[in-house]
């Protein structure tokens, strides 16, 4: 390249050598890359994650901006929805909504802090029925692991029971849980965490029973020739080897009781948190069209605690994921 | 062993093995039938009868589905004999199981890919209550012993498969067993891998003193570890014969025996048993039917 003159022979040389320092150059790209300090790599997926959300946004503007007011229909089928500040505020709108006071009352909370409020109050009650779908869960994979009987039995009922609608349930639970006597008074809280924990409960069963009978017939036998009992190829074998099958089941499970908790909430009429937040401000779909999105932001940002948290564990239970890696 | 001395082991049983305690394994009229779909049963093992002395290093080689690795099975309990008995140093099989009496090793290392080389190794001996202090200690000599000790925290997939297998190892002899079974240990290795490593279990036989029945399907490989070699035939697996090799006490077994006459010679020997010529086998426990 750095010789001037080259005949129409020497062109494809020529050509190989633009390539040669072209991918010298990339090598020491990569290696910044790599040489990256480990907090900022860490960061990476969080700093995509905010891409992806800032994308979603502009999208929003733009199916607002491109399709008509009143929507777009084929015949008398409408295929994209009305674009009416109405029904879609634009995204400024809706986060400057967030900051503003939540009612025109003199001295109410701004709208965020009530949102953040419903939410926690919302997590809070996602975590017991977290705790109670794991305990649940977890035991009947155990079950079904020890007996065989208990697998055929147990496992059809506890898919079929997947079948049954939450809204279905929550009355019943709420008529149950009033006529216990446990010696507290049964608050509405623990009808929501119940309900909840029925949808979140499946995921580990199903997960945790996958994982526990993953063990090969090789390291079954290793432990049998040593002559270990159940409850020793319990925790040496069984329940290390079902973290990598776990932690998704873990993690479906956090977003499930998310979700279930927002549903109870809703169709037990439990005040104070996010899935009757939700209820309340759609009054105002057309008086404050941004106030009902501030507690559906609310909603997912729950979900994404919820999953970040035991994203948590997993990286506490590294060592357990190398069975992931073929050795 | 407690159980009554010399009379345990069989007129077949190796003279030079010193016998002065109970056979480590003894096989007698042992059968095993697998039932099969629609009352077919297929017929693994069929009358085997065999005898392996105390610190003596039996192969058993044979075409795939001879029952050589049932046969292994059987003797380690994972599996129970439809005819015939089975004694691991002079008690029935499942009570040497449960007693702990031997080490086994696999043709995969199996080893728990969360622990460490060191926690595997440990593991037999934290299963059965050994204190931490003893473990460690023994985990250290046997990771001296494989050669291995650099290694001791590093997690199996940091591993090569010949670094796998000889944790397998360590692992198999952790408890000091006196009998080693091994089910084609080196079968998945390269063949430089498995010389080096077959020359290691030659050198940690000596040390050890264990008795080893050795699954393999490779003549050399047998001819080169064992003091005899048990020839099986297929359907019904059965013993075709027994060869004696005997090419000198393990601890004067080096890699030049790979060159030697005699091993050749037993290679033709152990050849002509599998291929159904029984003539020209030194004849010692010979069955030919």
């Amino acid at each position: 390249m750095t010789t001037g003159v080259a005949g129409p022979g020497v062109a494809e040389a020529g050509d190989a050598a633009v390539v040669a320092p072209s991918a010298a150059a990339l090598t020491p790209t990569a290696r910044r890359t790599r040489a990256l300090p480990a907090p900022v790599r860490a960061l990476r997926p969080v700093a995509l994650g905010l891409a992806a959300l800032v994308l979603l946004a502009a999208l929003w503007e733009l199916v607002k901006a491109v399709v008509p007011e009143d929507g777009w229909s084929v015949g008398e089928l409408r295929v994209l929805p009305r674009t009416t500040d109405l029904a879609m505020p634009h995204v400024s709108e809706m986060l400057a909504r967030l900051g503003e006071p939540l009612t025109s009352r003199p001295g109410a909370d701004p709208l965020w802090l009530a949102v953040l409020r419903a939410g926690g109050t919302s997590l809070r009650i996602a975590a017991v029925s977290w705790v109670i779908g794991v305990v649940v869960g977890l035991g009947l994979a155990l079950l079904m692991t020890r007996f065989r009987v208990a697998r055929s039995a147990v496992l059809p009922l506890v898919v079929l029971s997947q079948t049954v609608p939450l809204i279905a349930l929550a009355p019943l639970v709420k008529g149950w849980g009033s006529k216990l006597e446990l010696g507290f008074t049964w608050e509405p809280w623990m009808s929501v965490a119940v309900i909840a924990s029925y949808l979140a409960f499946f995921p580990v069963a199903v997960g945790a029973l996958r994982g526990l009978t993953s063990p090969d017939t090789l390291h079954r036998e290793l432990f049998a020739g040593y002559a270990a009992s159940w409850s020793q190829e319990l925790v040496r074998l069984r329940l290390p080897a079902s973290v990598p099958h776990l932690l998704p089941a873990l993690r479906l499970a956090a977003t499930s009781a998310v979700l279930g908790v927002v549903v109870a909430e809703v169709s037990t009429g439990m005040p104070g948190g996010i899935g009757r937040m939700i209820l309340e401000f759609a009054n105002f779909a057309s008086s404050d069209p941004a106030k009902p999105w501030a507690p559906i932001f609310g909603a997912v940002l729950l979900g994404l605690v919820a999953s970040g948290a035991v994203a948590l564990l997993g990286t506490a239970l590294r060592r357990f994921r190398r069975a992931e890696v073929p050795a | 062993m407690t159980a009554p001395t010399a009379a345990g082991a069989a007129p077949g049983a190796a003279p030079a093995a010193t016998t002065t305690t109970a056979a480590a394994v003894q096989v007698a009229g042992v059968g095993r039938v697998f039932p099969g779909e629609g009352g077919r049963s297929v017929t693994a093992l069929e009358h085997v009868d065999l005898t392996v002395g105390a610190g003596e290093f039996v192969s058993l080689i044979g075409p795939s589905g001879c029952g050589k690795s049932t046969l292994l099975r059987l003797v380690a309990d994972l599996d129970s004999p439809t005819s015939g008995s089975i004694a691991v140093f002079g008690r029935p099989a499942r009570e040497a199981r449960l007693g702990h009496d031997y080490g086994i090793a696999f043709q995969q290392a199996g080893l728990l890919p969360w622990r460490t080389v060191r926690a595997n190794i440990e593991l037999p001996l934290s299963l059965h209550g050994v204190g931490r202090a003893a473990r460690r200690e023994r985990a250290d000599e046997m990771l001296a012993l494989v050669g291995l000790a650099d290694f001791a925290d590093h997690f199996p997939d940091q591993l090569s498969g010949g670094m796998q297998q000889r944790v397998a190892i360590a692992r198999a002899l952790a408890e000091r067993p006196s009998l080693l079974l091994m089910d084609e240990p080196f079968g998945a290795l390269d063949e430089m891998t498995r010389e080096r490593l077959q020359s290691e279990l030659v050198r940690i036989c000596a040390e050890t003193r264990a008795a080893v029945v050795f699954v393999t399907h490779s003549i050399p490989e047998a001819v080169f570890l064992s003091d005899r070699v048990v020839v099986m035939s297929a359907r019904p697996g059965r013993i075709a014969g027994i060869v004696d090799v005997r090419l000198g006490r393990s601890g004067e077994r080096g890699d030049d025996l790979r060159e030697d006459a005699a091993y050749f010679e037993a290679v033709t020997a152990v050849r002509e048993a599998l291929h159904g010529g029984a003539e020209g086998v030194p004849s010692r426990g010979v069955e030919t039917r």
